[in-house]
């Protein structure tokens, strides 16, 4: 098979048919949970908040909560399940005893990454806009920016997973990667609130800029400068991605 | 079948290191179209690493390697297409049934979805997994999941098949049907290379053996061969309490070799008759005189010392 987005796509079908199969539970932990954090907190919390930046705290926060998902759907799937089918199941030792490569495999899951990213963020938008909490159909541009949120924190997650010897491993990374990154990302509040030098740090990490992106899509008021927001996830898929490749390279192929 | 490579595959001083250690040790082999070929070698010997470097899996350090005409690694992709491997350990997918493993396998050789539902209906029926075709992997018996796991991978039917340990774990009936397959494999003009731990099982499937040790291929002949050039033609197994005593009483009749494993004696030559008469007065021990197997060649050419790991 020469043609490499086939050998991927391959890949992608794997997982996709596994996830139709649970699609009960995939569904309840994709969009339940954030529709919950969304609606408890955006009308409990929104209440004493009030407006934020001209618009309620309820809006606000649902651009947060895109953005949040989106992130988490990739990278439980490039933690957990990917460990899953690499270390437990062996699913990829099958894979590569077929004329696929490391290379194809990575690729694989990262678009199937991606894909859970925008299934997570477009069923969030479409519960969202029934109530009136989006603007107008600028809104649709959120779905290509959590692609690239899945590619970014998928490839970051897969970074991650091709270290890991164990589930437990994963703990660092969400606790001291993950969590911060929310915490301080701007999904609950804006960071303008924080003091300058965390608010730079956490400019580095991409979680920062895919909120700075999707906030103004979901609240109509997007301008063409805010596209310089594209540079670090962009980067960081880019450069994750390539060494994951590389150190499952390393690992598998030994 | 248009051949345009000679051998099925030809390794030449093919060599691996682990850090320091030498795993493979500049072997060279080659395998012909339609063999039945065994790699035997206690655990350590090499015989896993050579199959990992043989579909290109792991790079090797040194030396040629060539299957189906593709050089291995650089083109280990393209050759993977037209292979079958069937793992040591079974690595189905869980979350999907019979029919489904099969076809998600199939599409990792980029199979047209039509082409791969014919071949899953032909595969079935020569497995025995028709009445199974709807059932998901844990409700399969290990026998199935064998055969299930032989089917995914004559799904693009290979010019080669490899299998690494086929039958470990599984009861005897068991042992006898996938023996039973891969006969009709061979029949059908497929190349097989097997690994195994199992003497039984090298000795009736597989015309050729490669006894390997230390990285390196100790001998390379047919079973029949094997046996009639590297050991003697009979074996006295004497064991039991009183083995020693019983040894010291009787000083050997002309030129037999013997090694002694704790309780039990083992003994090799051209005739044993003379020796089994003298066990008579022994009724503490028991024996068995048999002609010499694969398994005697292979503790004689590998020692009998303990390999774990």
């Amino acid at each position: 098979m020469a043609n490499y987005p086939l050998r991927w796509m391959a890949v992608w079908n794997r997982n996709a048919l596994a996830w139709r199969k649970s699609i009960k539970t995939a569904l309840l932990g994709g969009l339940a949970e954030p529709l919950f954090n969304l609606f408890a907190l955006g009308y409990g919390l929104g209440s004493f908040i009030g407006e934020v930046g001209g618009i309620s705290y309820i809006a606000f926060l649902t651009a947060g909560i895109i953005s949040l998902s989106s992130m988490n759907a990739a990278t439980f799937e490039g933690l957990y399940l990917a460990y899953t089918r690499m270390a437990v199941l062996k699913t990829w030792d099958g894979m590569m005893a077929a004329p696929l490569g490391v290379g194809d495999i990575v690729m694989g899951e990262l678009l199937w990454m991606a894909t859970k990213s925008v299934l997570s963020a477009s069923l969030i938008l479409l519960v969202a806009s029934g109530f009136g909490l989006t603007a107008n159909w600028q809104v649709l541009w959120v779905l290509p920016i959590a692609a690239l949120s899945g590619f970014c924190f998928g490839g970051m997650a897969l970074v991650m997973t091709s270290y890991a010897q164990s589930y437990d491993f994963f703990v660092y990374y969400i606790t001291l990667g993950v969590t911060p990154m929310i915490l301080l990302g701007g999904v609950f509040f804006p960071p303008n609130a924080l003091p300058d030098i965390i608010r730079q740090g956490s400019s580095c990490l991409p979680l920062f800029h895919v909120v700075e992106l999707i906030r103004p899509l979901v609240s109509g008021r997007f301008a063409w400068p805010m596209l310089s927001h594209l540079s670090v996830p962009l980067a960081f898929a880019v450069v994750s991605t390539w060494f994951a490749i590389w150190r499952f390279k390393r690992r598998l192929l030994r | 079948m248009s051949k345009p490579y000679p051998h099925i595959v030809k390794a030449e001083k093919l060599t691996k290191f682990y850090g320091k250690l030498c795993v493979v040790d500049g072997i060279s082999f080659q395998i012909n179209q339609g063999e039945f070929c065994g790699i035997l070698g206690p655990n350590g010997a090499g015989k896993t690493t050579t199959l990992k470097m043989l579909v290109g899996n792991t790079p090797s350090s040194g030396g040629k390697l060539n299957v189906l005409g593709f050089s291995i690694p650089q083109q280990a992709r393209e050759m993977r297409g037209r292979i079958g491997v069937v793992p040591q350990s079974d690595n189905l997918d869980p979350d999907f049934t019979v029919v489904e493993n099969l076809r998600v396998y199939g599409r990792y050789f980029g199979m047209k979805r039509a082409d791969i539902e014919k071949r899953i209906a032909e595969l079935l029926v020569f497995v025995a997994l028709e009445e199974k075709a709807n059932a998901y992997i844990n409700q399969l018996s290990g026998g199935m999941k064998r055969r299930l796991s032989i089917a995914r991978a004559l799904i693009n039917r290979p010019e080669l098949l490899i299998l690494d340990e086929p039958t470990t774990g599984l009861d005897p009936q068991i042992r006898q049907n996938i023996w039973q397959l891969m006969r009709q494999l061979q029949k059908e003009g497929l190349t097989i290379i097997l690994t195994t731990h199992y003497m039984d099982e090298a000795e009736r499937l597989c015309g050729r053996i490669v006894l390997m040790d230390h990285g390196r291929i100790l001998a390379d002949r047919t079973p029949e061969e094997l046996v009639r050039e590297r050991i003697e033609p009979h074996v006295l197994e004497v064991f039991g309490t009183g083995v020693s005593a019983w040894k010291k009483a009787n000083p050997l009749p002309g030129p037999i070799r013997c090694e002694q494993v704790g309780e039990t004696c083992f003994y090799y030559g051209a005739d044993l008759s003379e020796l089994v008469k003298t066990l008579d007065g022994w009724p503490g021990l028991r024996y068995d005189y048999r002609p010499a197997n694969l398994e005697d060649v292979f503790l004689k050419m590998t020692g009998r010392e303990l390999r774990d790991g």
